[in-house]
C-alpha cells in the first residue's frame, strides 16, 4: 500500500480521479468544491489530459457531452446548485449511454442555499432532476478513503456501463482533512486506442477498425423506437441494482435501535451509538454505500425481534426516509432526526433524540 | 513555551501552506498563552485574515477563546462562517493599532491566504512582527524542502517580506505518532540549515504522542490540541 499523505478531500478527490484515469474536467467554481477546478486547473495538463473553465455549470455539462461523446474519459464536480443546472444534461449523457463521472460536493439548500454541509441533494442525486425514465448510479462515500477508491474506480465503471457514475460527498468531506493511501494511476487509454476501446464513440469515420460509422444521439422520434431503447436501459438499470449496491451494516444484532445514515452522518451516529451504549442501550447502524441502487436487502438483517426504533438520520427533511420505508416494509414505524439547511446535530443531540423515540416505543 | 526570539516581538503571523495546521496551532498558543501570558504585553488577540476557507475558520472558536481573554477578530458576520465573501471587519486593525496587545494573526492558506495581510502591512514594522510558516511534512506539496521553499517563496513575494522562523506541525490527525512529528523536524531541521531561519517548534497533539517522546529529538516542544476538529470525524 502507497505511504499514506494528509490531504484535503477536495484535492484528494481531484487526485483519484485522475489517477482512476479522468482526462478532461470542465467546470466553474462553487463553494464547497472550488478546490478541485483548482487542482484540475494546475494539474490536467501536466498529465495529458485539459481543464476548462466553463461559463456556467449549463455549459460544463454540455462541454462533458460533447468531449465523452468523443471518447474523452471526463470527470467534472460541482455543489448543489451547480448540480441542478447540470441535470438537463445527464438525462442526456443516460439517453445517448455517454459515460462520465460527476460528484456533488453538497451544501445547503434550496435555492442558493449556503455554503455549510448538506444532504438535502439525495432526491436529486437518486431520483434525478432532467426529464425521462433515466437512472444513475450514486455512492455516498463516507471518508475520504473510501472516497478515494470509489472515485479512482468510477471512470472504467462509467465507461463499462456506458452511463454517469455520481458520487455524493457533502461539504464536509470536500473540506476536512484526512490521512489518505492514494492508488497507483491506472494505464490510460491513449487517444489512439479510443476507437477500438470505446467502438460507439465518434472518434471520425477513419478511425473505426470495422468502418462503421456510428450516431451518438438522444433523438428517437419514433415511439415505438424510444420505447425499445428506454426498455433496453432499464434492462442495464435492473441488473445495475444487482451488481452494484452496497451497504455496510454495523452491531445490527440485539440492536435496540437502528440508525440508517450515510456520508458525514453516518459518522456521527457512529459517536451516537456510542454513547447510547454507555447508556445501557445498543443500537446498529445501516451505512448505504450506494443511494441508487439504494440497499433495501440490508433491512432485512434488522433484528426485528429485538428493534425497537429505526431511524433514518439525515443532514436533510428526510428525503432518504422514503427509501428506508421501503426497505422497512411495514416492518416498523421509521422515525426521522435530522438538522438541515448547513446545520450539524451533535452526537449528544441525535443519541437524546434517538433516547426519546426508545422510550415512547417503549 | 515562548523561544527567545519572540520576546518583544507583539505580532506573529502565523502563514504556510494550505492545510499545514495554522488555525490549530494559532488557536492552541493562544489558549496557552492565556493560561501563561509570558509576552510581555498585557493584552492577548487573535486575528482570523482567512478568508480562503470556507470551513474549519479560528474564529468558529471565539466563544471558548475569549471565554478565557483572548478577543478575536475576524469577519464582519462574528464567528459565523457562512458567507463566502473575502471580508474582513475594519474591528481587525484594533489589536495592531493597540501596543499593549500581542496579536496572533491567522493567515489563510499559500500565498493566496497571505495577501490579504498586504493591506496591513503598515503595521508590520521588522521591530514589531515575527513571521512563522507552519510545515506539514505529511501534506504531498510540503514533501520535501525543495517543495517547502518554493511554497515559502509564493508566500513571501505575496506578503513583501520575509519568513523569519519555522513551526514543524507535522501531523496525520488520528494517525500521529512521534515518529511522524521526527519526520517533520527532519524536513524543518534542513530548512533551517538552507536559509538560516530558526525552528521554534516541533508541534505535537497531545492527545495522541507523549512530550518525553518528542524532547528525544527536539529541544522545543509545543503540544497542540485538536480545538477544530470534532470528534465524530474520527469515529
Amino acid at each position: 500500500m502507497a505511504e499514506k499523505v494528509l490531504m484535503k478531500g477536495n484535492e484528494a478527490f481531484a487526485e483519484a480521479a485522475i489517477r482512476g484515469g479522468a482526462r478532461f474536467y470542465f467546470g466553474y467554481p462553487i463553494t464547497p468544491q472550488s478546490e478541485i477546478p483548482e487542482y484540475m486547473a494546475r494539474e490536467l495538463k501536466k498529465r495529458g489530459g485539459a481543464f476548462l473553465q466553463a461559463e456556467s455549470e449549463l455549459g460544463a455539462i454540455n462541454m462533458t457531452y460533447g468531449c465523452a461523446s468523443a471518447g474523452g474519459n471526463v470527470f467534472i464536480s460541482s455543489s448543489s446548485p451547480g448540480i441542478a443546472l447540470m441535470q438537463e444534461g445527464m438525462s442526456f449523457l443516460c439517453s445517448a449511454e455517454v459515460p462520465c463521472t460527476i460528484l456533488n460536493v453538497s451544501r445547503g439548500g434550496p435555492g442558493v442555499g449556503g455554503i455549510q454541509p448538506g444532504q438535502a441533494d439525495y432526491f436529486q442525486m437518486t431520483r434525478g432532476g432532467g426529464n425521462g425514465d433515466y437512472r444513475i448510479p450514486t455512492y455516498a462515500p463516507a471518508n475520504i478513503q473510501e472516497a478515494v477508491d470509489i472515485i479512482y474506480d468510477a471512470p472504467f465503471l462509467a465507461d463499462e456501463i456506458r452511463n454517469p457514475v455520481a458520487i455524493l460527498a457533502d461539504g464536509m468531506m470536500g473540506q476536512m482533512m484526512e490521512p489518505v493511501a492514494l492508488p497507483e494511476p491506472k494505464k490510460q487509454i491513449m487517444p489512439e486506442d479510443v476507437a477500438a476501446y470505446k467502438p460507439w464513440a465518434l472518434t471520425g469515420y477513419n478511425a473505426k477498425p470495422d468502418g462503421k460509422r456510428v450516431v451518438v444521439k438522444s433523438l428517437r422520434l419514433q415511439p415505438e423506437m424510444l420505447e425499445q431503447h428506454v426498455e433496453m436501459l432499464f434492462e442495464k438499470y435492473h441488473r445495475l441494482e444487482k451488481e452494484l449496491v452496497r451497504h455496510e451494516s454495523v452491531d445490527l444484532e440485539g440492536a435496540e435501535i437502528v440508525f440508517v445514515a450515510f456520508g458525514t452522518m453516518s459518522r456521527l451516529c457512529t459517536e451516537a451509538m456510542e454513547i447510547l451504549a454507555e447508556k445501557g442501550v445498543k443500537a446498529g447502524l445501516i451505512r448505504p454505500i450506494t443511494i441508487w441502487p439504494f440497499p433495501y436487502g440490508a433491512f432485512d438483517e434488522i433484528d426485528y425481534g429485538a428493534t425497537k426504533a429505526v431511524i433514518s438520520t439525515e443532514l436533510s427533511m428526510g428525503q432518504m426516509m422514503e427509501d428506508v420505508k421501503i426497505g422497512v416494509s411495514g416492518r416498523l414505524p421509521v422515525e426521522l432526526i435530522h438538522r438541515t439547511g448547513g446545520m450539524i446535530p451533535t452526537s449528544i443531540e441525535v443519541a437524546e433524540k434517538a433516547m426519546k423515540i426508545l422510550e415512547a416505543r417503549k | 513555551m515562548l523561544p527567545e526570539i519572540l520576546l518583544g516581538r507583539r505580532i506573529l503571523i502565523v502563514t504556510g501552506h494550505y492545510g499545514s495546521g495554522k488555525t490549530e496551532l494559532s488557536v492552541s498558543l493562544a489558549m496557552a498563552l492565556s493560561r501563561n501570558n509570558e509576552t510581555g504585553f498585557p493584552r492577548l488577540a487573535l486575528c482570523d485574515l482567512d478568508v480562503v476557507n470556507p470551513y474549519f475558520r479560528s474564529r468558529e472558536r471565539m466563544d471558548l477563546l475569549e471565554s478565557v481573554g483572548v478577543k478575536v477578530y475576524g469577519g464582519i458576520y462574528g464567528k459565523g462562517s457562512a458567507a463566502e465573501i473575502p471580508e474582513l471587519s475594519a474591528a481587525v486593525r484594533a489589536p495592531l493599532d493597540d501596543k499593549g496587545c500581542f496579536t496572533i494573526i491567522d493567515a489563510g492558506g499559500n500565498d493566496a491566504g497571505a495577501r490579504i495581510l498586504k493591506q496591513f502591512s503598515r503595521y508590520f514594522t521588522r521591530e514589531e512582527r515575527f513571521t512563522l510558516a507552519v510545515v506539514n511534512a505529511s501534506r504531498p506539496d510540503t514533501a520535501d524542502v525543495q517543495m517547502t521553499l518554493e511554497q515559502h517563496e509564493a508566500i513571501e513575494s505575496a506578503l513583501g517580506f520575509e519568513i523569519d522562523g519555522y513551526a514543524n506541525n507535522t501531523h496525520m490527525l488520528m494517525e500521529t505518532t512521534a515518529a511522524t512529528v521526527e519526520k517533520g523536524h527532519r524536513l524543518c531541521s534542513e530548512l533551517s540549515a538552507v536559509t538560516g531561519r530558526p525552528l521554534l517548534w516541533d508541534c505535537y497533539p497531545e492527545k495522541l504522542v507523549s512530550a518525553a517522546d518528542v524532547e528525544k529529538f527536539s529541544s522545543a516542544t509545543l503540544p497542540v490540541g485538536m480545538y477544530m476538529r470534532q470528534t465524530w470525524l474520527d469515529k
